[in-house]
């Protein structure tokens, strides 16, 4: 895949703009998914990757191939995002872990629910704690943690993307696990 | 092997542990390590959090569709550095498109948001000499000096929730050589300028309490949006130390919670201010 992207982007480079559009519709979905973690919103999402898609192309000469493109976007993403974060500060994102009414936008009688709503009930509420307690991560902790918990990258992978040695991006992702497991401890084992 | 601290079960769980092998043993030993890792897989696997939208297989097709015209009307602009490094000639740059650089960006960005916090705090936040015009019913719709009020009480949470975030950013750093905070330092020179209007505001209305904490807080902000734009994990251990000396996060964290607090009251009855 790696030595494909390779290839485009020397296609770009060399005058081909037409090609940036394989980049574009390889990698959308890995940038959606990176961007709505992040930002906790939809249209966020949507916008965040129109706009790392714009970067990437101005700022194809700055890529060096030394990492792979894939981690370069994921780059754009994760400032992308942090830019928009600071610009509407957790407004709309933020839930309070206090709120008592926390669950109150879950649909109990949505048809997923299946056979087993209480389950997909409780796996909703845990959900919502989750989402909230992220927004109590420092965006460099939640980052961290999202690449490595639901992206599967590796800690080498994070510390380049978050421009940090493999020490620090490995700390920014322990703090962020002790962050998330003293925040969720109220609900731990709900589920099980 | 020595027990496994909960760093080493998070890099075992995530199977980047130096020595999987001599974990994997202990694990396998030692019951009171095994309870730990079990318990933090639980709790780790617990954080599936909400399911990403699918974006479905045309959804690149779409994002392409969206930024093409972007991308063309950039080029017909030749402004593009990778360009210009490839050894085009970028003579043909448009004054529109020089127009439109981050920096003359940031500065419009900036000023917007000093002429929105100088129209909030001038307009909404009344001296209190002002004369009722008429008494008011419980029943009565909020007078506009108490609509103006808690839309500036709103303003200034969100600065203050703003620049918590500079803070808590700075101090969270970790890294063991200088950092570019090049971006931090922008956003910081964004929220003097409004946090001078509050203070000023603050000071004029007697409010002593959110005038001491803005003084403080301007400082440290003024400082930050005046230093350089990158910082050693020296700078960064230096900032850490002087907002715990003045505890200045927390100040500035109760206060937001105060202010919005007294936001959300109703307006029609309202309670004495805690400001």
């Amino acid at each position: 895949m790696d030595a494909s992207d390779l290839a485009v982007v020397a296609r770009v480079r060399a005058g081909d703009h037409d090609a940036f559009r394989h980049l574009v519709e390889r990698h959308s979905r890995s940038v959606f998914r990176l961007a709505y973690r992040l930002t906790g919103r939809e249209e966020d999402a949507d916008d965040i990757v129109q706009e790392t898609f714009l970067k990437a192309f101005r700022q194809l000469a700055r890529f060096e191939s030394r990492s792979s493109f894939g981690t370069w976007l994921y780059r754009i993403t994760v400032n992308c995002s942090h830019d928009l974060m600071r610009q509407r500060p957790r407004a709309g994102t933020r839930t309070s872990l206090d709120d008592p009414d926390h669950g109150a936008s879950i649909q109990i009688a949505d048809e997923s629910a299946g056979a087993n709503p209480m389950r997909e009930l409780t796996r909703r509420q845990i959900d919502q704690r989750v989402r909230a307690a992220m927004t109590e991560l420092s965006a460099q902790e939640r980052s961290a943690f999202v690449m490595r918990h639901y992206e599967g990258l590796s800690i080498e992978d994070i510390g380049r993307v978050l421009n940090l040695r493999t020490s620090a991006a490995k700390h920014s992702i322990f703090r962020a696990v002790k962050k998330l497991r003293r925040l969720l401890e109220p609900v731990a084992g709900l589920e099980s | 092997m020595t027990h496994l601290t909960e760093d080493d079960c998070v890099l075992h769980y995530y199977g980047e542990a130096g020595d999987m092998k001599s974990a994997g043993a202990h694990l396998a030993e030692c019951e009171s390590c095994r309870r730990s890792f079990e318990e933090l897989s639980v709790a780790l696997q617990a954080m599936t959090g909400a399911d990403v939208p699918d974006r479905g297989e045309s959804y690149g097709a779409e994002v392409w569709a969206r930024i093409q015209p972007k991308l063309e009307e950039n080029l017909s602009r030749r402004d593009f550095g990778w360009r210009a490094r490839l050894g085009e000639n970028l003579s043909g740059r448009g004054v529109l498109a020089a127009s439109f650089t981050w920096p003359r960006m940031v500065a419009a960005g900036a000023l917007a948001t000093l002429l929105m916090a100088a129209f909030v705090a001038g307009r909404y936040w009344a001296p209190p000499a002002a004369p009722p015009v008429a008494p008011v019913r419980a029943d009565a719709t909020p007078a506009p000096t108490a609509v103006r009020e808690r839309i500036l009480l709103i303003a200034v949470g969100e600065h203050l929730d703003r620049s918590q975030m500079v803070l808590a950013e700075l101090s969270n750093m970790d890294t063991a050589g200088p950092v570019d905070i090049s971006a931090e330092r922008d956003w910081a020179r964004d929220l003097v300028a409004s946090n001078r209007l509050y203070r000023q505001t603050a000071v004029r209305d007697g409010k002593t309490a959110v005038a001491d904490v803005l003084d403080e807080l301007e400082r440290v902000l003024v400082d930050i949006a005046n230093g350089p734009a990158t910082a050693s994990p020296a700078d960064l251990e230096r900032l850490r130390e002087r907002l715990e000396t003045q505890g200045l996060s927390f100040r500035v964290r109760v206060l937001g919670s105060q202010i919005k607090k007294d936001a959300s009251r109703p307006l029609a009855a309202p309670a004495p201010s805690t400001l």
